[in-house]
């Protein structure tokens, strides 16, 4: 890479957030910064402020200090409409459970297409034609665009989740144990999927996940959560094969082997 | 390309009782462009730690640990992920990659990170894995159920997809054939032809004398050596 | 008549559902919350019709109700009974003379005139609801004008249908602002949702009240390649021989012979007459 692209501002850039529930922390003065094409993982086990962060960042929950620019605004003090417009345009979530991030009751195609028509789109061949496009990117047959995502198995949910968030063309991505409750074959194929879009596309996305397997395949950086601070974070691999802190030691040594 | 001057590196394990274990001390080591260095030394010596600071896996302790220009101890993780894109390529002994991806992808995906297209980076892949003999009936399937000296291939055909100006080497010739061991030395040569710096560690004394420049004996910078 | 006020709600009721419909009518297909009554008729039977119709009448008022378009059905007839004796009210069958028209599913093939309202019954208000079950959430939708949910539900028709299939309770954006349930008029009628009178809906288990001023612009949800139709049986009545009007399908007798006729009795009548 290049000193010119080096030297870019980040796409996100997060300072000091903080959340508290009542008197106990949630997460407390998280820094990180994300460019785009960078997959940045966050472990830490449960209760450690990761998926709190990862809900103050999204908006679903409100955070009480620090500040998250994004395009040169502060995403934490954002109007509810334009952090909603944001949310179904520039941004996407991926749940850990599909049916979170789905409409159960409606088509795959209409699913795919929701965030399509909520931005205008008035043309239903054109939309089927996206959707159908999207099907098959994430290795959906789109003969089964018309099929319900109830009628899918787990994996292929969290593939269609996938399409629904990514059809805007976002382009930042957060992700919640995107893999969690998956079989070992279905996560395998999961993730390559999301390192190809993620390469394709140019996203950035942060994962959040308390699977060490998963960030050493997908993700650039890493960030060790602990008691709802960072206490490591680096290289992926480097975070993992010389771990700094004794937290991150224990944390990798726990690790069953495969 | 590598300027190595001082380099110390401990590893402390704060989960029994902060035990300090010093594996480097002092370390030197500089290699230009167009220059194979072959790391010796006992098993255990340090020669992997050593590989494994110049690829900036491993933190270092103190000292100067420079690889193309960039300040390994100081740089941010962005840097050193930008320095492994394009500049410093690494064949390690072990294949770790996303299962069921194909040994084609795997080869190529250097490439494609490097912004190529997919099949300019396809047909390097196949061209490396051509000749370094994986069949092709094993090219679409994921390396993941391959034997060790298939791995070993797709590890060094992915380790040559780019021109990195420098090279770490793993044991690239250990688990080989003589046949591909010989394509796998011709392959370093090219590199230290068109200017490559590398850096090895060859248990296979034959290959280390037929691709080494000059030999380091880690054994100087353990921290029991006299100075 | 002492036994009950006029209209029989209190005149507090009353003016508390007045300012509900007034708000309505100044931010139309807006649905504003009021503290609907009782009434002595189960709900599911027009409780917010009449709770809006009660609110409205003044004892010059000339009373025309309608079910399914015609004067003569149950609920109709109740209704309309019950009205000329808590008001006093005088009563018609005739769109043209009647002043106040409450009705349920159809709104009158006459066309109506800036002086008569048109009082709708309204099972279900939230066009949203089928797709978003929470509350909380379908009114930030409102609030954000985030609608693309009502073109899903569109897409899925047709998807499944080749057409969109929705035939009743067609939704459709008011005044470029908010989109409403019409109830469950059939979409044949949704064009005559642009009216020069005023049109009211109430939705008393619901408890919401919204409105159409006159002459305002409504217009119903579409594709631009699936254009909404308003469309009815092909056929023509077998009373009147109209074949412009909204149709009935009738069986008329034991061998299960089956005819079309006008589901608006008075058009049907004035033809005939």
């Amino acid at each position: 890479m290049n000193a010119e692209t080096m030297s870019e501002a980040p796409l996100l850039s997060v300072r000091g957030l903080t959340k508290r529930y009542g008197g106990r922390i949630g997460c407390a003065e998280v820094d990180l910064d994300l460019w785009p094409g960078e997959v940045l993982g966050i472990v830490g086990e449960s209760g450690s402020g990761k998926s709190t962060l990862l809900a103050c960042l999204a908006g679903h929950l409100e955070a009480d200090g620090g500040t998250a620019r994004y395009d040169g605004r502060d995403v934490l003090t954002l109007p509810e409409p334009e952090r909603r417009r944001l949310a179904r345009t520039d941004w996407a979530f991926v749940h850990q459970h599909a049916r979170d991030g789905l409409r159960m009751n409606v088509s795959a195609g209409g699913n795919v297409g929701e965030r399509l028509m909520a931005g205008g789109a008035r043309h239903y061949g054109d939309i089927r034609a996206t959707a159908e496009d999207w099907l098959a990117r994430v290795e959906i047959d789109p003969a089964r665009i018309d099929d319900r995502p109830s009628q899918f198995s787990g994996g292929m949910q969290q593939r269609l989740q996938i399409a629904r968030g990514l059809v805007t063309g976002p382009r930042l991505v957060l992700m919640d144990e995107p893999t969690g409750g998956l079989d070992v074959s279905v996560q395998a194929r999961l993730l390559d999927l999301l390192r190809g879009l993620v390469r394709r596309m140019g996203l950035a996305a942060i994962v959040v996940t308390h699977d060490i397997g998963v960030v050493r395949l997908l993700a650039d950086r890493l960030m060790v959560m602990k008691d709802g601070r960072v206490v490591e974070a680096g290289l992926t691999d480097r975070v993992l094969d010389d771990p700094q802190h004794g937290y991150t030691q224990l944390l990798v040594s726990s690790v069953l082997p495969t | 390309m590598i300027q190595v001057e001082g380099l110390a590196k401990d590893f402390v394990l704060h989960n029994q009782g902060g035990a300090r274990i010093p594996v480097l001390r002092a370390a030197r080591l500089e290699v230009a462009p167009g220059e194979c260095v072959a790391l010796t030394g006992a098993s255990g010596a340090g020669k992997s730690t050593l590989l494994r600071l110049l690829q900036g896996n491993y933190v270092p302790g103190g000292g100067t640990l420079v690889v193309a220009g960039l300040d390994l101890a100081t740089a941010s993780a962005r840097e050193v992920a930008a320095l492994r894109r394009g500049t410093l390529g690494y064949v390690s002994q072990f294949l770790r990659v996303v299962p069921r991806v194909p040994a084609l992808d795997v080869v190529a995906e250097p490439l494609l990170a490097l912004g190529a297209p997919e099949d300019a980076a396809r047909a390097r892949a196949a061209e490396l894995l051509t000749r370094l003999n994986l069949p092709e009936r094993l090219w679409g399937l994921s390396p993941t159920t391959f034997s060790g000296g298939e791995q070993q291939r797709v590890n060094i055909a992915r380790g040559f997809a780019h021109p990195y100006p420098v090279l770490l080497l793993d044991e690239p010739t250990a688990s080989l054939d003589p046949v591909n061991r010989a394509v796998v030395l011709d392959l370093i040569r090219e590199a230290k032809a068109r200017g490559a710096a590398i850096v090895g560690i060859f248990h296979d004394a034959p290959a280390r004398a037929a691709v080494a420049d000059r030999e380091v004996d880690v054994t100087a910078f353990s921290p029991g050596a006299a100075p | 008549m002492t036994e009950y006020n006029f209209a029989y709600l209190d005149e507090p009721t009353k003016k508390m559902i007045r300012r509900a419909i007034l708000k309505g009518l100044a931010v139309p297909g807006y649905q504003v919350p009021f503290a609907s009554r009782e009434m002595p008729m189960p709900y599911g039977w027009g409780t917010g019709g009449v709770q809006v119709t009660a609110a409205c009448l003044v004892p010059e008022d000339r009373l025309k109700v309608i079910d399914q378009g015609a004067d003569d059905t149950t609920n109709a007839v109740s209704i309309r009974a019950f009205f000329a004796r808590v008001a006093g009210v005088a009563t018609t069958t005739r769109t043209r003379e009647a002043t106040l028209i409450q009705t349920r599913h159809r709104i009158p093939e006459t066309p109506l005139s800036p002086d008569q309202i048109l009082v709708y019954q309204v099972p279900i208000p939230e066009p949203l609801r089928f797709l978003e079950p929470r509350e909380t959430e379908t009114r930030r939708m409102h609030a954000l004008e985030e609608y693309g949910l009502m073109h899903v539900k569109l897409y899925e028709d047709i998807a499944r249908h080749g057409a969109i299939a929705t035939s009743y309770a067609y939704p459709a954006l008011v005044n470029g602002r908010h989109v409403l349930d019409p109830s469950p008029i059939p979409r044949f009628d949704n064009p005559k949702l642009e009216s020069p009178a005023i049109q009211l809906f109430g939705a008393g288990r619901e408890q919401r009240i919204y409105a159409i001023p006159p002459f305002t612009r409504v217009v119903s949800l579409d594709f631009e390649d699936h254009p909404f139709e308003a469309s009815k049986a092909e056929g023509a009545c077998a009373l009147c021989g109209a074949t412009t009007s909204y149709l009935d399908e009738i069986v008329a007798d034991d061998a299960g012979t089956r005819r079309f006729q006008c589901s608006d009795t008075d058009y049907c009548a004035e033809r005939r007459a």
